[in-house]
């Protein structure tokens, strides 16, 4: 087990920098998910450590060894594609002991960890089967199993649920949180998805177009985004951002100094009943979810926003409305540098 | 709608009969060829004769007694063997390299590679023939008829192979780097058991190319490395028509090629099918 150190890490196609200088510290058995939109750099990341990619400059330390120039097998880590990458000509059994054959395991120790990680995965009664004969769910089983027998540092996952139909993600997604209480290994785990980072991670890496925008626990990222862009990125819907015009008297008071612009997430959103509005809004859609809605309303000057609630006859819809939140709840930016305030 | 109607059912009678029109016109000739060398010379050029005659096998008992045969189809065995396994021996290695790590120059190697036959084979006869003739010693020897064979096929081989290797997921390949596969493991473990289909393919065709091969098998060798196409070309005109003979000649020599080509059929069918990784 080990942790993981990157150090003014770059990465350049020719003249296109696809990451420049990024520092990132990775405590041993932590689950770690990076997460950002296509093209933001995470999974050419991932793919850096798992030594795929080579690195354009600093370093990637796994542990206390320097990485930069030792071969993906060497590093201590084991990857999960998104397409499982299984070989299709091997059996389940022999898939996951192709590994630990190259290093050399004794046939005996490979048996022994090959059944344990089935038994684990649940899979023991596929190991005669080749990758053909199994669903999306029990493939993307033996690719988590092939990583477990290799007993790794570290763990990747490149977008490992984005292949499954979305019942069987969520029960994979519970499956890897569990799997990583019961190894305690450190784990890195890439997706576009900002649920399966909230709902797994121990510490989440927001990336933008190469850099890193913040870094934090799940719950730090949703209450106190540092940028706008981490602020929208996080939470669904996205936090809506009001500017003086939009709000009341009372909220226009509540920008100070260099904020100008007031973010509420739509779950805030509430009725101001007698205390004194925020802003006033009239509704013009409903999305009913079942258990919540989408109200999606428009303010004076024609800007759109979505508040979500349980209460629908509160948002009667062509009907303007007075709304408020909890100040608590409330984030403040700064529209030219575009960062919290 | 009564019109595409009306081409529909036009359509189900005339496109099979022009498809079987077409095709008969390809295989008369084939057919003609082996209906002939069951006839006497004398029988071949009458038109009477064409598809009523008294059958013989003198042809073929000529052919083995007179012209020795065998020692012509054994040469064409051997060079035909010998330059498909270098080839394959050459082209697996080029073409992983250009499939999995692939350069900037890869395209333009892979179209070069082909221009090359695109160059007149009669352009460089003088050179080759001096070359190996007077300056080499190589006329005449199975090891320039299988060099010559292996090189002209070379490109077509690489390119083959390469569009089967491209095939295989990227990922697939990644994930035998992350198990720590050495590159002959690679090669032995992943790639050639996905590409298998693919290989025997192009080795069946390589080999049918080297089999037929006739412009320098023709020109490159007199009698030690002489294969069948010398045979045929042996058999032609120079002494008059002797139709009958050289049918037979003929038949002989794709005869072999073609019983391959149908024992492999299977074989290949359910290669190909294998090779369809996801």
């Amino acid at each position: 087990m080990a942790g993981l150190t990157l150090r003014n890490v770059a990465k350049s196609y020719g003249s296109t920098n696809v990451i420049t200088g990024l520092d990132l510290d990775i405590k041993d058995s932590e689950f770690v998910v990076f997460v950002g939109p296509s093209g933001c750099g995470k999974s050419t990341l991932l793919r850096m450590i798992a030594g795929l990619e080579d690195i354009s400059g600093g370093t990637i330390s796994i542990g206390d060894t320097v990485v930069n120039d030792v071969a993906p097998a060497k590093r201590g880590v084991a990857m999960v594609f998104q397409t499982y990458a299984l070989y299709p000509h091997m059996t389940v059994y022999k898939n996951m002991a192709f590994g630990l054959k190259q290093a050399k395991t004794p046939a005996d120790e490979i048996d022994r960890r090959v059944r344990a990680a089935a038994e684990i995965l649940e899979i023991s009664s596929l190991l005669d089967r080749t990758p053909r004969a199994l669903s999306g769910g029990q493939r993307q089983r033996v690719a988590i199993g092939r990583a477990i027998v290799r007993e790794p540092d570290v763990f990747l996952f490149d977008e490992p649920l984005s292949n499954l139909d979305a019942a069987l993600r969520v029960q994979t997604r519970i499956e890897i949180a569990r799997l990583h209480k019961r190894l305690g290994t450190t784990m890195i785990y890439v997706t576009h998805d900002q649920v399966e980072a909230m709902t797994l991670a121990d510490k989440i890496v927001v990336l933008r177009d190469g850099n890193i925008e913040q870094v934090g626990s799940p719950i730090e990222l949703y209450e106190k985004p540092q940028n706008m862009f981490v602020a929208q990125f996080i939470g669904s819907p996205k936090m809506n951002f009001f500017r003086s015009e939009d709000l009341s008297e009372t909220g226009n008071a509540l920008l100070k100094g260099e904020a100008d612009i007031l973010g509420i997430r739509p779950e805030h959103l509430r009725l101001a009943g007698k205390s004194k509005p925020l802003l006033t809004a009239t509704p013009d859609l409903i999305e009913n979810l079942g258990e919540v809605a989408l109200v999606h309303c428009k303010t004076a000057r024609g800007m759109e926003f979505i508040a979500k609630t349980t209460d629908l006859s509160a948002f009667p819809i062509g009907k303007e409305i007075k709304l408020t939140a909890d100040k608590s709840m409330l984030s403040f930016f700064n529209s030219t540098s575009q960062q919290a305030v | 709608m009564s019109s595409s109607a009306h081409t529909t059912k036009f359509g189900k009678i005339f496109w099979p009969l022009l498809a079987w029109i077409v095709g008969l016109m390809f295989f008369f000739p084939i057919f003609w060829m082996v209906l002939t060398s069951f006839k006497t010379d004398a029988d071949a050029v009458k038109p009477e004769f064409l598809f009523i005659f008294t059958p013989t096998l003198e042809n073929y008992l000529n052919m083995t007694e007179n012209y020795d045969y065998w020692r012509f189809a054994i040469n064409s065995v051997i060079t035909s063997v010998f330059a498909t396994a270098f080839t394959l021996f050459v082209g697996v290695p080029a073409a992983y390299a250009m499939a999995f790590n692939p350069s900037r120059h890869t395209k333009d190697i892979l179209v070069w590679m082909l221009s090359t036959k695109m160059l007149p084979a009669a352009a460089v006869l003088y050179p080759m023939t001096f070359l190996t003739k007077n300056m080499l010693g190589l006329f005449d020897t199975h090891f320039l008829v299988i060099m010559v064979l292996a090189l002209i096929n070379l490109p077509i081989v690489i390119w083959m192979l390469f569009t089967y290797f491209k095939e295989i997921p990227k990922e697939i390949i990644e994930a035998g780097k992350m198990d720590g596969v050495s590159i002959w493991g690679e090669m032995r473990d992943i790639v050639l058991p996905l590409a298998w289909g693919g290989l025997a393919s192009t080795a069946l065709l390589c080999f049918i190319f080297c089999w037929n091969e006739a412009y320098w098998t023709v020109r490159l060798t007199t009698t030690d490395a002489a294969t069948l196409s010398k045979l045929i070309e042996g058999n032609r005109a120079p002494e008059g028509l002797f139709f009958g003979r050289l049918s037979a000649v003929s038949t002989a020599a794709v005869g072999p090629i073609v019983v391959l080509g149908w024992f492999c059929q299977k074989q290949l069918v359910r290669g190909l099918t294998f090779g369809a990784v996801k």
